[in-house]
C-alpha cells in the first residue's frame, strides 16, 4: 500500500509535475500556492532537478520559458495578482511556443483581495490575461487525486501542443487533505516532446510545421540546431516578419492547433446527468458541493445531474451546445460573479433557459444553497 | 578579417540591420564577436538572449542559439537558460533602458545571486526603439521626447550599481573603443560569474539630435576626448568621477558561482542514492 497517502492538492501537483517530469521550477511566494514552490525546491534536486526562487512572478515566468527552451519540463505556480503579473510572459510563451505549465492556485480579488479564501475569479483572466489572440489550456481539477492527474496531463498538453498549460486550481481544492491512492508508473502516460532529425543546419527551420500536424517539431538550445526565438511575429524561420500573411498564417495556427483538436483536449465528468431533468454545470471545488447537492435533490425526488469541465479553456462548446439542447435548464455554480456562464450563455441560450449562482465574499458555497437554487430555478418553470 | 568573422558567425541571410546609419550599436555587436571568436568558444553552446530595443535586435543577426524575450526580461530568461543547462556559455545584450529600467531588478538579483552569464549593456543613454524618451542613464538636464525642458531625474552609473548589487567582473569602455569592449567581454565571459559590461554607445538619430550633439563623428569624438583609463584614476576617483567616461576593468573579484552552489546540492543526492530514481 505504498501508493496510499494523504495528501493535500497543493502537494498533489508537485508529485504529478515530478512523475511528469518536471525537472525545473522557477516561482515567487504567494498564498495560498505557496506550498507548492516549497515542495518543488524540497524534491528537484533528489532527481536531479533544479528549483530557483527568482525576484517576482515576471522573472519565475520569464525562467520558465529558458529553461524549457534547453529541453527541461519546467513550472511555476501563483496565486491571483502573481498571475496577472506572468501575463505577459504567458503571451510569450504562446507566441514563441514555448511548452510550460503555469499552476494558478485562484484566490479572492480584485488586487491583493481576499488572500486566504476560495475563490474562481481567474477563469477569464486565464483565457484573456495577456494580450492578443492565441490559443491557451486550462485545466480546473476537482480533488487532490485529480490534481495530480490533470498536473500530470497538463505536462503532456503542454509538450505536444507546444503551449502554456494554466492549472486553475481553487484554494479549496489546494489545501484540501484527502486519501489518494496514486497510479503506478505503468497506469501513466508521458509525452516527450518531438526532436526534428534527418535535417542539415542551413535547410533547418525551427517554426516548419509538417503536413498533417499543427505544431512544429522542437529542439533545445545547445542541442543539435542553433535558431532564434522571438516574441515577434515570425516566418517558419523563426525570425521577424512584417509579411502580413505569414504574420495571419502564424496567429491563426497559434489558436486552430488547439481549436481543432478540441476532443483530443476535452476533459469533462457527467455525474447522474443521463436520467436528469436538469442540469449543473460546476467545476474545481464548487463542484463537489454541487456533488453533495445532486445527491440530496435526488433524494427529494429532484432529478438533477452535474456537468463537470475540467478542460475550462478551450471551451467545450459542442459539448456543451449539447446540453443546451437536451436540457431546458442549465444552472451554472461558480465562486464568482459570472465568467465560465458567459461562455454557457454565449453557445447554449437559444437553446435552453441558463441560471447562474456565485459568490464573491471568500465562502465556500455550500450545497445547500445550490438546492434551494435549484428549487427556485424549478418554481420559475 | 572582418569579412571573415562576419561570415563564420553572422546570419547573412538577415542583414542588413535595422539601426540608422552612424548608429554605435553596430560595434558593440562586432566587438562582441570578435570577443567569443578570441576565445575560441563553440558556436553550438553559446546561447545570446536579449530583451527589447535597438540594441536587443542584435541576436537575431547572430548565428547561434538566440532569444529575442520580452522588454526587460532578458536576465531573467537567461537565468532560467542557465540554471537549466549551466554548460551554456549565456551572453545578455541589452539596452540601457531594457536593463536599468524595466528589467532593473532582475539586473541587481542576477548579479547578486553571482549567476554565470555576462551581460554587456549598450548603453546610449536614451530610449532608441520608442523614439526619444529619457532612460535611467540619460544625464540631469539633457533633453528626451518626454523631457522636454530637461530631465530632472538623476542617472545611474550603471557600473557602480552592477558591483554594488554583487557582480563579480565589472568593466566599461565606449564605441570608440572597440578593442577595450572585446578585451572586457572576453575577460567577462571568463569570470565564472555575473559579468557586466557597460559599452557606452551613441544614437545620433534621437540623443544626438535633441541634445545637439551633432553628427556620429562627433559624438565619437566626444567619446575620445571625454574618456579616460581606468589604470591612470586613484580608486576613489575610478567610482566617483562624473566628469569623465572611466574605461577599462573596474572590478575583478570571483566569488563562488550559483550554479555551481546548485549543483553541490544535487551531488549530495546522487551520491546518496546511486542511482536516482526518474
Ligand atoms: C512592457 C513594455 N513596455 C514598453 C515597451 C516599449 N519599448 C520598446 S523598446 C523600449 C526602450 C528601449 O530602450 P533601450 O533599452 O535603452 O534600448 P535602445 O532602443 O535605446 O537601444 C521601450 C520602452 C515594450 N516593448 N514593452
Ligand atoms: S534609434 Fe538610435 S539606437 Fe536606435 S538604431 Fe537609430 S541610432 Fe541606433
Amino acid at each position: 500500500m505504498d501508493n496510499v497517502k494523504l495528501m493535500q492538492g497543493n502537494e498533489a501537483c508537485v508529485e504529478g509535475a515530478i512523475k511528469a517530469g518536471m525537472r525545473f521550477f522557477a516561482g515567487y511566494p504567494i498564498t495560498p500556492s505557496t506550498e507548492i514552490a516549497e515542495l518543488s525546491a524540497q524534491k528537484l534536486p533528489r532527481y536531479g532537478g533544479r528549483f530557483i526562487q527568482m525576484e517576482d512572478e515576471i522573472a519565475s515566468m520569464a525562467a520558465i520559458i529558458g529553461a524549457s527552451l534547453t529541453g527541461l519540463k519546467a513550472m511555476t505556480a501563483t496565486s491571483g495578482p502573481g498571475f496577472s503579473l506572468k501575463q505577459e510572459n504567458i503571451g510569450y510563451a504562446s507566441m514563441a511556443e514555448v511548452p510550460c505549465v503555469v499552476v494558478n492556485v485562484q484566490r479572492g480579488g480584485p488586487s491583493t483581495g481576499l488572500p486566504t479564501s476560495p475563490s474562481q475569479g481567474d477563469v477569464m483572466q486565464a483565457r484573456w490575461g495577456t494580450h492578443g489572440d492565441h490559443g491557451i489550456i486550462a485545466f480546473s481539477p476537482s480533488s487532490v487525486r485529480e490534481t495530480f492527474d490533470i498536473t500530470i496531463a497538463a505536462f503532456n498538453y503542454s509538450e505536444k501542443y507546444r503551449v502554456p498549460v494554466i492549472l486553475l486550481m481553487d484554494e479549496t481544492v489546494a489545501h484540501l487533505r484527502e486519501k489518494v491512492e496514486l497510479p503506478t508508473d505503468e497506469e501513466i502516460n508521458i509525452y516527450n516532446r518531438i526532436e526534428p532529425s534527418n535535417i542539415k543546419q542551413e535547410d533547418f527551420k525551427a517554426y516548419r510545421v509538417r503536413k498533417g500536424n499543427t505544431v512544429p517539431t522542437m529542439t533545445p538550445f545547445g542541442g543539435k540546431y542553433r535558431y532564434h526565438v522571438t516574441g515577434l511575429a515570425h516566418d517558419e524561420t523563426g525570425f521577424p516578419t512584417n509579411n502580413k500573411e505569414e504574420a495571419e498564417k502564424l496567429i491563426e495556427r497559434l489558436v486552430y492547433k488547439l481549436e481543432k483538436n478540441i476532443d483530443d483536449i476535452s476533459l469533462y465528468e457527467e455525474y447522474r446527468l443521463d436520467d436528469a431533468e436538469l442540469a449543473i454545470i460546476s467545476y474545481g471545488g464548487t463542484a463537489r458541493s454541487a456533488k453533495s447537492a445532486i445527491d440530496c435533490l435526488r433524494e427529494q425526488g429532484i432529478k438533477v445531474g452535474l456537468f463537470r469541465p475540467i478542460t475550462i479553456w478551450p471551451f467545450m462548446e459542442n459539448k456543451v451546445i449539447q446540453l443546451g439542447k437536451k436540457f431546458k435548464k442549465i444552472l451554472v455554480v461558480e465562486m464568482n460573479l459570472g465568467q465560465y456562464v458567459l461562455e454557457v450563455e454565449r453557445v447554449a441560450s437559444k437553446y435552453c433557459d441558463i441560471f447562474r449562482y456565485g459568490r464573491v465574499n471568500g465562502k465556500l458555497i455550500h450545497p445547500d444553497e445550490i438546492i434551494s437554487k435549484v428549487k427556485e430555478v424549478y418554481k420559475n418553470a | 578579417m572582418p569579412n571573415q568573422l562576419i561570415k563564420k558567425y553572422f546570419r547573412m541571410d538577415k542583414l542588413p540591420h535595422i539601426w540608422c546609419p552612424g548608429c554605435g550599436h553596430g560595434i558593440i555587436m562586432h566587438s562582441v564577436i570578435r570577443a567569443i571568436d578570441n576565445l575560441g568558444l563553440d558556436k553550438n553552446n553559446v546561447c545570446i538572449v536579449s530583451g527589447i530595443g535597438c540594441s536587443s535586435r542584435a541576436p537575431g543577426y547572430l548565428d547561434f542559439n538566440t532569444l529575442h524575450t520580452t522588454h526587460g526580461r532578458a536576465l531573467a530568461f537567461a537565468t532560467g537558460i542557465k540554471m537549466a543547462n549551466p554548460n551554456l556559455d549565456v551572453i545578455v545584450l541589452t539596452g540601457d533602458g531594457d536593463s536599468s529600467a524595466i528589467g532593473g531588478n532582475h539586473l541587481i538579483h542576477a548579479a547578486r545571486r553571482n549567476i554565470d552569464i555576462t551581460t554587456i549593456v549598450f548603453n546610449n543613454n536614451i530610449y532608441g526603439m520608442t523614439g526619444g524618451q529619457y532612460s535611467p542613464t540619460t544625464a540631469t538636464g539633457d533633453k528626451g521626447t518626454t523631457a522636454p525642458y530637461g530631465n530632472i531625474d538623476r542617472a545611474f552609473d550603471l557600473c557602480d550599481l552592477a558591483k554594488g548589487a554583487g557582480s563579480t567582473y565589472v568593466g566599461r569602455a565606449t564605441v570608440y573603443h572597440p578593442n577595450v569592449i572585446t578585451k572586457l567581454t572576453e575577460e567577462g565571459i571568463k569570470n565564472k560569474g555575473f559579468s557586466f559590461i557597460e559599452a557606452v554607445s551613441i544614437c545620433p538619430t534621437y540623443y544626438g539630435r535633441k541634445n545637439r550633439k551633432g553628427t556620429s563623428v562627433d559624438m565619437m569624438d566626444y567619446l575620445k576626448t571625454t574618456s579616460i583609463n581606468v589604470k591612470s584614476l586613484s580608486e576613489k576617483e575610478k567610482w566617483n568621477n562624473i566628469e569623465k567616461i572611466v574605461i577599462g576593468e573596474l572590478y575583478n573579484m570571483p566569488a563562488s558561482e550559483y550554479t555551481e552552489k546548485y549543483q553541490n546540492i544535487i551531488d549530495i543526492f546522487e551520491k546518496q542514492s546511486g542511482n536516482m530514481s526518474r
